[in-house]
């Protein structure tokens, strides 16, 4: 089956479309590469080559995990299969 | 791939050091001295001249940086034989001196008293000898632990941190386990990681030189800062290709290092390492400053995974580049060395790619261009502490 996106660990809350094109209401595999297996989900919007989709829902305050490490903080609440970037997760550095 | 008894055909230096390329460089030690490097770059066919916007009223630590990566440019292995040129004669005795304890070939000339004709005249003469006896060098088979590997990442995206940068992470583990010299750094692109690049520090030594030199850094940014840097780092191009955070790019960054190579030894920007192993480097993340670096450091084949296509390259060290991307190779085809989608298709497994990277790099060290020699991307480009005096 082929690959719309990657989970790099298991316990992400994330993953990377690899893919050009995916677009709103998709239906779309996912591979959680450290376990070597696959996922389905719905995308919620619109998502460019290299965007991350969330794979659960988020909501403001929480801590986005990626690698298995804390990468930001969600801003606004985000839902499973929506475009999470600047606009919705924020550094905890700087 | 098998790399015990892995061998590669490299010119080997009067000092013991093995380069894979065989330049004579034109080296201005200032930025008004270009003007005739360049003159004499044109003159003399097989030489290279390395203009630069540096070299006066630079003053302290500033000062020894800019002699360390002049220097240590002059003495990186894949260069054969070097022609100084600068305006005045102390600061370039300063680095033809340098240069020559590896007891290759150079010659200062200055400017004041000669002018331009004149200094052009007689670089142009000594040049002509230079690439003369550089064309009669021949390469050797040498063993692969003598292979010096640097890496640094470009406009990296999502893709860099599951596909090109573990691919890199893979050759790494594998050249680790030969006894090769290898070298990363990008100091402010650890936030988020570095305590995960502080575990992997060889010794409590090493550790705590890590920790401070990262800290250092740190505390400059947040001296100089207007913002949380967004555009900055991450970079508008990261940001772009979906990268959120400066935690999600060092995570990302830091999967070059692999799974099982140790940090060995922490060290200066344009420092030299003193042994095998893995080093830091403390330096900018910008690429072609940092390649500078690592070029100024010894280091003689370079690897650069890249997500949206960063171009760089550099004077005397072949940069090879990886991507996953896919819209980025088919776009930008010509820039990149090795193509590791596969990765993200399931169809070739990590330790495929970094066999793919690894037998690129032998092409490579053997005298392969890489895209970067091919389209000419020279970029030599100093790092400044300060402001000059």
């Amino acid at each position: 089956m082929s690959v719309d996106f990657v989970v790099h660990d298991a316990d992400d809350d994330v993953g990377v479309v690899v893919v050009e094109g995916i677009e709103a209401g998709q239906k779309v595999t996912g591979w959680i590469m450290d376990q070597d297996r696959t996922m389905e989900c719905e995308v919620k919007s619109a998502i460019p080559i290299g965007h991350k989709l969330a794979i659960r829902d988020l909501k403001e305050g929480d801590a986005v995990i990626k690698y298995s490490v804390d990468i930001g903080r969600v801003v606004q609440p985000i839902r499973a299969g929506e475009h999470l970037h600047v606009h919705n997760v924020k550094t905890k550095r700087w | 791939m098998e790399l015990k008894g892995q061998t590669f055909l490299g010119y080997r230096r009067d000092n013991g050091r093995v380069g894979i390329r065989n330049h004579v460089i034109i080296l201005p030690v200032d930025d008004i001295s270009n003007a005739a490097a360049e003159a004499v770059g044109n003159n003399i066919k097989g030489t290279l001249a390395m203009p630069h916007p540096y070299g006066r009223l630079q003053f302290g630590a500033d000062l020894d940086l800019h002699f360390r990566t002049l220097i240590g440019t002059g003495c990186n292995p894949n260069v054969a034989a070097v022609i100084v040129i600068g305006i005045e004669p102390g600061w370039t005795q300063k680095v033809v001196d340098g240069i020559r304890a590896t007891g290759k070939p150079v010659e200062g000339f200055w400017i004041e008293q000669n002018g331009d004709h004149n200094t052009i005249c007689a670089a142009s003469r000594k040049a002509r000898e230079f690439v003369q006896y550089a064309s009669e060098l021949q390469r050797e088979t040498c063993p692969l632990h003598e292979l010096w590997v640097s890496t640094k990442c470009g406009e990296s995206d999502t893709t860099s941190g599951c596909a090109a940068n573990p691919t890199v992470g893979n050759a790494f583990d594998k050249l680790y386990g030969e006894g090769c010299t290898l070298l990363f750094g990008e100091t402010s692109e650890l936030t988020g990681g570095e305590h995960l690049v502080a575990e992997r520090c060889v010794s409590p030594a090493v550790r705590e030189k890590f920790q401070a030199t990262f800290d250092r850094y740190s505390d400059m940014i947040d001296r100089h800062k207007t913002n949380d840097l967004s555009e900055s780092q991450p970079t508008k191009g990261n940001i772009e290709g979906g990268l959120t955070t400066i935690e999600e790019k060092a995570l990302g960054n830091i999967q070059k290092i692999g799974k099982q190579c140790r940090v060995d030894g922490v060290l200066d920007k344009a420092e030299s390492p003193t042994g095998k192993g893995l080093w830091f480097m403390d330096s900018s993340s910008a690429a072609a400053e940092m390649v500078t670096l690592c070029a100024a450091a010894g280091f003689v084949a370079h690897f650069f995974p890249t997500g949206q296509g960063n171009v760089i390259g550099n004077p005397i060290l072949p940069v090879i580049k990886i991507c996953g991307n896919a819209r980025t190779v088919r776009t930008m085809s010509e820039h990149i060395d090795v193509d590791v989608t596969g990765l993200l298709r399931r169809e070739i497994n990590p330790d495929q790619a970094g066999d793919q990277l690894l037998e690129m790099m032998l092409r490579t060290a053997n005298g392969r261009h890489t895209n970067a020699e091919a389209l000419g991307h020279r970029e030599f480009v100093f790092t400044r502490l300060y402001e000059s005096a």
